[in-house]
């Protein structure tokens, strides 16, 4: 029942059921998106459904969530994105009208993100008596030669950055759904990344790994990267740039900011030295404007994320497992 | 048939198993021996202490009856195992070599508070040892701490730096002397040396003086003690304990006291004679007594507490800080807190120490005889008739627990909140000191090094791990980093509490109980928060009979730290409307009751709970009494101390058949609406819940027609309802299995995880 929630369940499903299942035919780890080489050209693809509930939302659909999720997949690994497939499931009973602010939503995002949406596909399915959108799409990139981004390459001595506030897609789309108002109103961060990620690399610098935290938030995200690279992870707690509406949101509802998902950020590990010239270029960038240094990357507890506390402590930032369970006695 | 023996000479061998070695029991063979004018010897082996006595027949019974009943006070025998032998004759009686050889499944000791002969010497200015602060002999000072590896031998220890002077050397190769083997002797010429050093500052001359003259003004000392650092101000100086209350970023979590002797602690708080036996014995463990009026400690030594933990000095370092005799007037109560920053383990490394305690201590006062391991300091109290542990760590550490079956080399994790882990082979289970919350990656570390010197010690290569069903419990998630191609056996918490007290009691593979496990948080097979149930149960599986009706709990920990939102829950799952007059609705901002409203409407956040510790806690914030908590249980002590103060409070509420907290929250709700005192409404409640026990145990005869009762899980700390329980369970005729030697918190979990990890 967890298993979609973006953190431990999610990983274990693909390690224990879909890598064993796919056998030989899985290329290894199965991750948000992947580099192939075909006819000489350096491809990135990935694929992502949308689910969101409710489908618009403060600052943005599941429209704009359908373009910006695939194509900042893409952006991670440092492509450029340019094609996208988009295939839609609906549930009898959804209104034309809504499906078609759904559709204009796209265009829009898919424009602004330069991306030609090239292909698709229409189901209806009966089941339920729900009028949900389901929305998958598949995309198409290109990636420069030199360009070599990917979770396994951070390394100790690299500067963790983010590119904004965390947590405002996760607390605006909560709010909404939920018809909570936190005082401060939350708009969803969505975006696409791909001209930050490029401004990123025009500095030069070598950008060892990017991830957009959407599901599980910041928390995931980290431990995802501590894991694959096998280093540790230390944040400085009070660097982490949360925004008072998110802090009040979820100090109501008991839940880590740093598990609240984010659509229109990244997280970049980068050499320190070079960190400077980056956090230059990605603040010099609408899309990175408050980006800042949260963490470091270090040798010690390998596969780990932890957070220096305001207090002196350690805190051990773990995966999330999907649902909100008490751990104190 | 005894007296029909012949009264002529017989010889006999008498093979001493168990914790045996290191602990004086060849010393105290050799002396029973010699008093009884018996020949022979004795050695240590890998089978344990192998005795040869040869005498008159009746001298030689009388010896086999004095291994059992006089063993030191270290030793913890569990068998006598007796062969005759032809006598060979011969007049002496002999200490042999240890045998180096063997397998070193010799048990090591746990540290132990200094005896009444060492404090003698320590008093008497004639003695070569007066006023050493590292006074030790064979019945008592430092063990588990020091010892680095085994067989237990001073070059195993970390005094093997330090070499014997002539005088030590003497008593320690003389079978007569009190201090014969004891790996840890010292004295003035040859013994470790204390320093007092002021960051920034010079060694002071005189340490000791010094460290009592700045306690007197006031200040904050890390004291190196026998496993770790504490930080030490005086008690009575209510500026000094908030200084250090601030500095350790402590919140309300209270301190524990040390104090210069009985008479001073009897000022302070009321004991029965059990209770003082408890504080005074080998281990002088912090006791946790009811505060007399008028004891004046600074009220920030424990806010709001009707307990005070309560300790003696327990090595002469302390016996010396307290001042002996004819020494200028200092505190007489000291706070004696574990040196660390809250959330992280006690400081133990001196260059660590120096580091992490720099910015918390105005002063170090320390010596160069090093801690190996960790050790906190145990807690503990008297109810129902015997000692309850509430921390079992120095004293207790790293003293095995017999089993009652066989189990295979096993690891058993604990919990992530107080966390001990145990590990298993034969016979035996090993549970650690105290390690401390998981939420510290320090205290992630700790584990790992708690484990494997743990290893170490005993020997055991465990393979298999288990750990605690809670799918984000760091613990377990150790457990899976650190399996190694090992499996890991995912044991529910609650089966692992009631398990655990199964286990301590000796119970059988085949024996089953009934469980009431009442607790705070564990996760259920179901996904919900489990914490008030009833178990019907052996080591293999448990049925779950009945469990405390489920409320929702919204927003994971959110709920625990803040009482009212409980509180809230179970008054709108009870239908009660949340009375702005209600202490509970006052206390939580408007702005989250409306978001908790909605929490609780469309569970939205939320997961159901069977917690009986978030039912206390509903209480307590009901009547008042606390509605933000800042330490683990905080709300029940409240409401415990509450409870224990009230008069006859007349008739407890009742709850719902089978376990419906609806009824109760109602009646509480109601009284006080209608002004009942807080007292009486927590007394009302504690009623209440000894009735459920009775009744659901009941109810558990019925179906199973099994009558015996275990109680486990944190909110068996209650000593008032743990008392009640008994009685009201025995007299129904039920047979009641109470924590005894392991506390009903998740400082006892590791026990049960391990004998039902190693048995399914
Ligand atoms: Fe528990
Ligand atoms: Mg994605
Ligand atoms: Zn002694
Ligand atoms: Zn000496």
């Amino acid at each position: 029942m967890g298993h979609g929630g973006g953190g431990a369940m999610s990983a274990e499903l693909v390690e224990h059921l879909f890598l064993p299942g796919f056998g030989a035919a899985a290329a290894t780890g199965l991750g948000d998106s992947a580099v192939v080489t075909a006819g000489g050209a350096r491809l990135a693809i990935s694929t992502d459904s949308f689910v969101v509930k409710p489908m618009f939302f403060p600052g943005g659909s599941i429209g704009d969530l359908a373009v910006n999720g695939t194509v900042n997949d893409l952006a991670m690994s440092g492509a450029t994105p340019l094609y996208l497939s988009t295939a839609f499931i609906l549930q009898e009973g959804t209104a034309l009208s809504e499906l078609a602010r759904i559709a204009e939503a796209m265009g829009a995002a898919a424009t602004a993100a330069g991306v030609r949406l090239v292909t698709g596909d229409t189901k209806v399915v009966d089941s339920g008596s729900g009028d949900g959108v389901y929305i998958n799409t598949t995309g198409l990139g290109v990636v420069a030669d030199g360009v070599d981004i990917a979770a396994h390459r951070a390394a100790p001595g690299d500067a963790v950055l983010i590119s904004g506030d965390i947590g405002v897609h996760g607390v605006a789309v909560m709010s909404c759904r939920e018809g909570l108002e936190f005082g401060t109103a939350v708009r969803s961060d969505t975006a696409p990344l791909h001209g930050l990620v490029a401004a990123m690399i025009a500095t030069g610098a070598d950008l060892h790994a990017l991830r957009d935290p959407t599901r599980g938030g910041v928390s995931a995200s980290l431990n995802e990267i501590a894991r694959a690279a096998r280093v540790g992870v230390d944040l400085v707690e009070r660097d982490l740039p949360v925004p008072p509406g998110v802090r009040d949101a979820c100090s109501l509802l008991g839940l880590d900011p740093m598990q609240v998902a984010n659509e229109g950020k990244l997280l970049a590990f980068v050499p320190a030295a070079q960190a400077g010239d980056v956090l230059a270029a990605m603040r010099a960038h609408p899309h990175g404007e408050d980006a800042c240094r949260i963490g470091t990357v270090v040798s010690e507890h390998p596969g780990m994320v932890v957070a220096r506390t305001a207090l002196g402590g350690t805190r051990v930032i773990n995966l999330p497992i999907g649902e909100q369970l008490p751990r104190i006695c | 048939r005894e007296s029909t023996e012949p009264a002529g000479r017989v010889r006999r061998r008498f093979t001493v198993a168990g914790l045996v070695q290191g602990v004086g029991f060849r010393p105290f063979a050799y002396a029973t021996a010699a008093d009884l004018a018996l020949a022979g010897s004795v050695a240590n082996t890998a089978d344990g202490v192998v005795i040869e006595a040869e005498g008159p027949a009746e001298a030689v019974r009388e010896f086999g009856r004095r291994l059992r009943a006089d063993a030191p006070p270290l030793a913890m025998v569990t068998a006598v195992d007796e062969t005759p032998l032809e006598p060979v004759g011969g007049t002496g009686f002999t200490i042999a070599e240890s045998s180096a050889g063997g397998q070193a499944r010799t048990l090591a000791s746990p540290d132990v508070a200094t005896c009444d002969d060492c404090l003698a010497e320590l008093r008497d200015p004639a003695d070569r040892r007066y006023r050493h602060p590292f006074i030790t002999c064979t019945n008592c000072g430092p063990r588990f701490t020091i010892i680095t590896g085994l067989p237990y031998d001073r070059a195993a220890t970390t005094m093997a730096g330090f070499a014997m002077c002539a005088a030590c050397r003497a008593e320690y190769e003389d079978p007569a002397d009190r201090r014969f083997h004891a790996q840890p002797i010292a004295c003035p010429d040859c013994g470790p040396r204390l320093e007092l050093h002021t960051p920034g500052g010079d060694r002071h001359p005189d340490p000791l003086r010094g460290a009592r003259e700045l306690l007197a003004a006031g200040r904050i000392v890390a004291v190196k003690g026998l496993g770790g650092y504490h930080l030490a101000c005086d008690a009575r100086n209510a500026d000094a304990v908030a200084e250090l209350r601030a500095r350790k970023r402590r919140g309300g979590k209270p301190f524990a006291v040390m104090v210069a002797d009985l008479d001073t602690a009897r000022r302070l708080v009321t004991m029965t004679d059990d209770e003082e036996r408890l504080l005074t014995g080998v281990r002088h463990p912090i006791v946790l007594l009811p505060r007399r009026a008028g004891g004046d400690v600074a009220a920030a030594v424990a806010p709001g507490n009707p307990d005070l933990g309560i300790m003696l000095p327990y090595t002469p370092l302390h016996v010396l800080l307290l001042g002996l005799p004819g020494d200028p007037t200092g505190p007489d109560a000291l706070v004696m807190t574990s040196g660390n920053l809250a959330g992280e383990p006690i400081a133990y490394d001196d260059a660590d120490a120096a580091r992490r305690l720099a910015p918390l201590a105005d002063a170090f006062l320390r010596h160069d005889r090093a801690i190996r391991v960790p050790c906190d300091d145990s807690v503990s109290r008297h109810a129902a008739g015997a000692e309850l542990p509430i921390r079992r760590s120095r004293g207790h550490a790293p003293m095995p627990l017999a089993l009652p079956f066989e189990v295979p080399p096993t690891l058993a994790v604990g919990a992530d909140l107080k966390n001990a882990c145990a590990l298993g082979a034969g016979r035996y289970a090993w549970v650690s000191q105290h390690i401390g919350d998981m939420d510290d990656l320090s205290t992630i570390d700790a584990l790992s090094g708690t484990e494997a010197h743990l290893e170490r010690l005993t020997g055991v290569r465990p393979e298999t791990i288990v750990a605690d069903l809670h799918p984000g419990y760091r613990s377990t998630g150790w457990a899976r980093d650190h399996a190694a191609g090992r499996p890991v056996r995912l044991v529910q918490h609650h089966h692992a509490h009631i398990a655990s007290v199964m286990a301590e009691h000796g119970l059988g593979l085949d024996e089953r109980v009934i469980g009431v496990a009442f607790d705070g948080t564990g996760y259920g097979t179901d996904g919900a928060v489990w914490g008030g149930e009833v178990l019907i149960a052996d080591y293999k599986s448990y049925d779950r009979a009945t469990h405390l009706g489920y409320v929702p709990l919204a927003g994971g920990d959110a709920s625990v730290l803040r009482p009212y939102r409980m509180a809230m829950a179970h008054l709108r799952a009870a239908g009660v409307p949340w009375h702005p007059e209600l202490a509970c609705v006052a206390a939580c901002p408007p702005a989250e009751r409306d978001v908790l409203a909605h929490q609780l409407e469309t569970g939205f956040g939320c997961v159901p709970t069977s917690s009986m510790g978030r039912l206390f806690d509903a209480v307590a914030s009901l009547t008042g009494a606390c509605h933000a908590v800042e330490y683990e249980a905080e709300a029940a002590i409240i409401l415990e101390g509450l409870a224990a103060s009230a008069g006859p409070a007349g008739d407890g509420y009742r709850f719902g058949p089978p376990a419906d907290p609806g009824p109760v929250i109602r009646a509480v709700a109601a009284d006080v609406l209608a002004g009942v005192p807080a007292a009486t409404v927590a007394a009302r409640f504690h009623a209440a819940v000894t009735a459920l026990i009775a009744d659901l145990a009941e109810l558990g005869r019925d179906r199973t027609g099994l009558d015996v009762v275990a109680l486990g899980g944190g909110v068996f700390q209650n000593a008032l309802l743990l008392d009640a329980a008994r009685r009201a369970l025995r007299e129904r005729g039920f047979t009641v299995l109470l924590p005894r030697l392991l506390p009903p918190n998740d400082g006892g979990l590791a026990l049960g995880q391990l004998v039902v990890g190693a048995c399914c």
